[in-house]
């Protein structure tokens, strides 16, 4: 396995770089994303609360590889060529932003509705009230759970290798194919991905513990 | 147009649901595996026996912090290496069946954690052994708890069973890829279809998951 890893360093850092742009690319807008759509499944306007609502049911209920492969297949077909990489972030970016939309949904909905009343009460606009009063509050809350969603993005951004996105799974392949050394090679993909998961699995299940 | 109605010819229709089912065959096997195992570990994990817990706790979050992916990448290509060659749809199973079990290890644990001390403790007290009070007392309280947590698994579960077209198990995804595969105007249809089919399933099983919990609620 040693030798395996010396001969192959370069293409297992190289993934390993690509898995953790991705990740963080696509954790950065879906964030931004899954927060917007959050608010909006709160809102008091019904037609924003609709599209917020579908939007998440639609992007949690279908394959994070369907919807990879359709933007890495048909943006090409109609409008302008991307490469494996881009397609497949802005796959996990929004396959992840519905999941952190109802993570942060659920996190305004159980900070207490007595502090937006009180907010509103005190003269503040419905927009000052959510952003200086509940999401601080809601976010201190979701931190556990947006951690384990980042884990799993991690985990997903595998996906890239169906589209030559160059990550960790792909270089792996690539290297399995030369090697026929299988079994060592996924060993070796795999502890790249620990490297990244278990701590934040560990330092979570820390945070659940202590903010409890 | 006509790309749209060539595209949705019975044959093909046919050809989808033929992979729908054992996408479905597929998801409901796995579940029964990844049950049973999953409840053992979760168990084991749970009980504080010396050493065993702690390291199949360990072996737990080392499988769930890896991509499904990897897993099936390594049954189906790296077994064979060292003696053992499954074919497609045994690989598919195994590969997510040890995935998922692990996933529903760690809800069992936490379902009986969440159940109160006390109902083991009362258990014990009325005369049961520690497994008469796990089965009779905790633990039907603990799955009443965790059906939400299970059913959001058992989508990811099926969604997850897309994956498995990288090692040409005939499922959904696999006969959809085989179809546009013949024409490339097929595409956008095709892609249309394998959401609107996997919605279904997955959105079906949520609604039930919520009406099954307010019930039991």
């Amino acid at each position: 396995m040693g030798s395996l890893l010396a001969n192959n360093w370069h293409s297992f850092l190289t993934g390993f770089g690509w898995t953790i742009l991705s990740s963080i690319v696509a954790l950065v807008f879906s964030l931004i994303i899954g927060s917007l759509f959050a608010i909006m499944e709160v809102m008091p306007n019904k037609v924003l609360r609709i599209i917020g609502n579908v939007y998440v049911e639609v992007f949690r209920n279908i394959p994070l590889l369907v919807i990879t492969m359709f933007f890495y297949l048909v943006i090409p077909l109609y409008f302008v060529k991307i490469n494996g990489f881009t397609a497949g972030t802005i796959g996990l970016t929004i396959y992840t932003s519905a999941f952190i939309a109802e993570t942060v949904r659920s996190g305004i909905n159980s900070v207490d509705i007595g502090q937006m009343e009180a907010a509103r009460a005190m003269g503040m606009t419905y927009g000052q009230a959510m952003r200086y009063i509940v999401l601080p509050q809601a976010f201190k809350l979701v931190i556990p759970p947006l951690g384990n969603q980042f884990i799993n993005l991690v985990k997903n951004s595998s996906v890239l290798a169906f589209v030559a996105g160059f990550d960790l799974m792909y270089q792996g392949n690539a290297i399995a194919s030369q090697t026929f050394d299988t079994v060592n090679t996924y060993i070796i993909v795999g502890l790249f991905y620990l490297v990244i998961t278990l701590p934040i699995s560990y330092y979570m299940r820390h945070l659940e513990k202590t903010l409890a | 147009m006509q790309n749209w109605i060539d595209a949705y010819s019975v044959v093909n229709l046919k050809f989808l649901l033929q992979g729908l089912w054992v996408t479905v065959e597929i998801s409901i096997l796995s579940v029964i595996f990844s049950m049973i195992f999953g409840s053992i570990l979760g168990i084991i994990r749970y009980s504080k026996i010396p050493y065993v817990s702690k390291i199949v706790g360990f072996i737990i979050d080392i499988i769930r912090n890896l991509p499904l992916l990897l897993i099936i990448f390594f049954v189906y290509f790296g077994l064979p290496s060292i003696g053992f060659k499954p074919d497609t749809i045994p690989a598919a199973i195994l590969a997510m069946s040890v995935f998922e079990s692990m996933m529903v290890a760690e809800i069992i644990r936490s379902g009986i954690q969440a159940v109160d001390i006390g109902q083991m403790e009362a258990a014990r007290a009325m005369g049961m052994r520690y497994t008469q009070a796990m089965v009779h007392i905790v633990l039907p309280q603990a799955y009443k708890k965790m059906i939400p947590a299970l059913v959001s698994q058992l989508i990811s579960l099926i969604k997850d069973t897309s994956l498995t077209t990288i090692i040409v198990v005939p499922e959904l995804m696999q006969h959809a890829q085989v179809i546009y595969g013949q024409n490339a105007n097929y595409i956008v249809p095709m892609y249309l279809a394998l959401a609107v089919l996997y919605f279904i399933v997955c959105y079906a099983l949520s609604l039930a998951s919520k009406v099954i919990d307010r019930r039991l609620a």
